[in-house]
């Protein structure tokens, strides 16, 4: 239960958050004068005129870069163990994870030269 | 220590009340919104159960990183949720059947672990308070799981290159400066005088 006590502050700062945010969002609707009208919610001087859905397809070059980010997230992932249980792991964990960072660096070597981080 | 239950309940209950948001919001990326909130709250579920890692690698592969896949596929598929809700009534009795199914097998693994003898050790089994989480998973991870540890650098390894192979493709008539190539020309370059209205 040490370790519950440790997040407790966390905890508080979460609610603490959470009430701050709501008082802020009640009380716009609260404090401030609501008098609605269709000028103010249409387009000011330069802005546009919404002309189409913001939900169409785009390139799929977007996504490629999402899973190439998640791929090297999930790697600094499991180096966060690796590293809190350095000592204990010894030479055989050292090589373990050597060997894990060498096959994901083929696959950089591989990306890298296939082009795929460059935007073009 | 009742400020945990009370914690527990209020994950649990912004939890479920989130997920039953991803599936009546109307806007997808609304939906997808709400699942990001479930996560937080599956990782405060997490701490309570004093699982620090895995509460941290939650918020920071799937908050960070999945979220914004789905984003992606949400905005990459076009969805119309209108014409989605047309055949709900078609989809209700086997969407019923696969959650009874995932229940059952849900209620097998939590009726074994309670009821079976096999597993009286296992829950008999106290956890060491001398070493914090994150360092008892490092102790087993590369050590005596190491095949299981190099199998999902090499699943990663596949979905790099998976990932590459269907998606990345060259676009040709690109304009764009290869600085190797211009440092790597040498004594070739040269200064033309153009005629005025001429061109080249």
């Amino acid at each position: 239960m040490d370790l519950l006590r440790e997040y407790l502050p966390i905890l508080m700062f979460l609610g603490i958050a959470v009430a701050i945010s709501g008082i802020m969002i009640l009380a716009s609707y609260v404090v401030a004068p609501q008098r609605p009208d269709p000028e103010k919610d249409s387009a000011y001087e330069c802005g546009f005129e919404a002309f189409d859905d913001a939900r169409t397809r785009f390139d799929v070059r977007y996504y490629l870069v999402a899973i190439l980010f998640i791929i090297f997230d999930l790697e600094v992932a499991f180096l966060f163990p690796w590293a809190v249980a350095f000592k204990d792991v010894g030479i055989y964990g050292f090589w373990s994870m050597m060997l894990f960072l060498g096959v994901l660096t083929i696959g950089f070597v591989y990306e890298w030269k296939k082009g795929a981080l460059e935007w073009e | 220590m009742i400020i945990a239950g009370l914690a527990f309940y209020l994950f649990a209950i912004i939890a479920v009340a989130a997920a039953v948001m991803v599936i009546t919001a109307r806007n997808p990326v609304h939906s997808v919104l709400w699942l990001i909130l479930v996560f937080f709250n599956a990782a405060g579920l997490f701490l309570l159960l004093q699982a620090e890692f895995l509460a941290m690698t939650l918020v920071v592969v799937y908050v960070g990183a999945v979220a914004v896949l789905f984003l992606f596929v949400v905005m990459m598929l076009d969805l119309n949720t209108q014409v989605l809700r047309e055949g709900l009534a078609e989809y209700v009795p086997l969407g019923a059947v696969i959650g009874l199914i995932l229940l059952v097998e849900i209620a097998t693994v939590g009726g074994s672990w309670l009821l079976s003898p096999e597993m009286e050790q296992v829950r008999g089994a106290v956890a060491r308070t001398d070493i914090t989480n994150t360092q008892a998973l490092g102790n087993l991870i590369y050590t005596d799981y190491v095949y299981l540890f190099q199998a999902a650098g090499l699943v990663l390894l596949v979905a790099m290159i998976g990932s590459i192979m269907l998606t990345h493709r060259v676009r040709p008539g690109v304009k764009k400066q290869k600085v190797a190539e211009q440092l790597a020309r040498g004594r070739t370059v040269e200064v033309k005088k153009v005629p005025t209205r001429g061109g080249i």
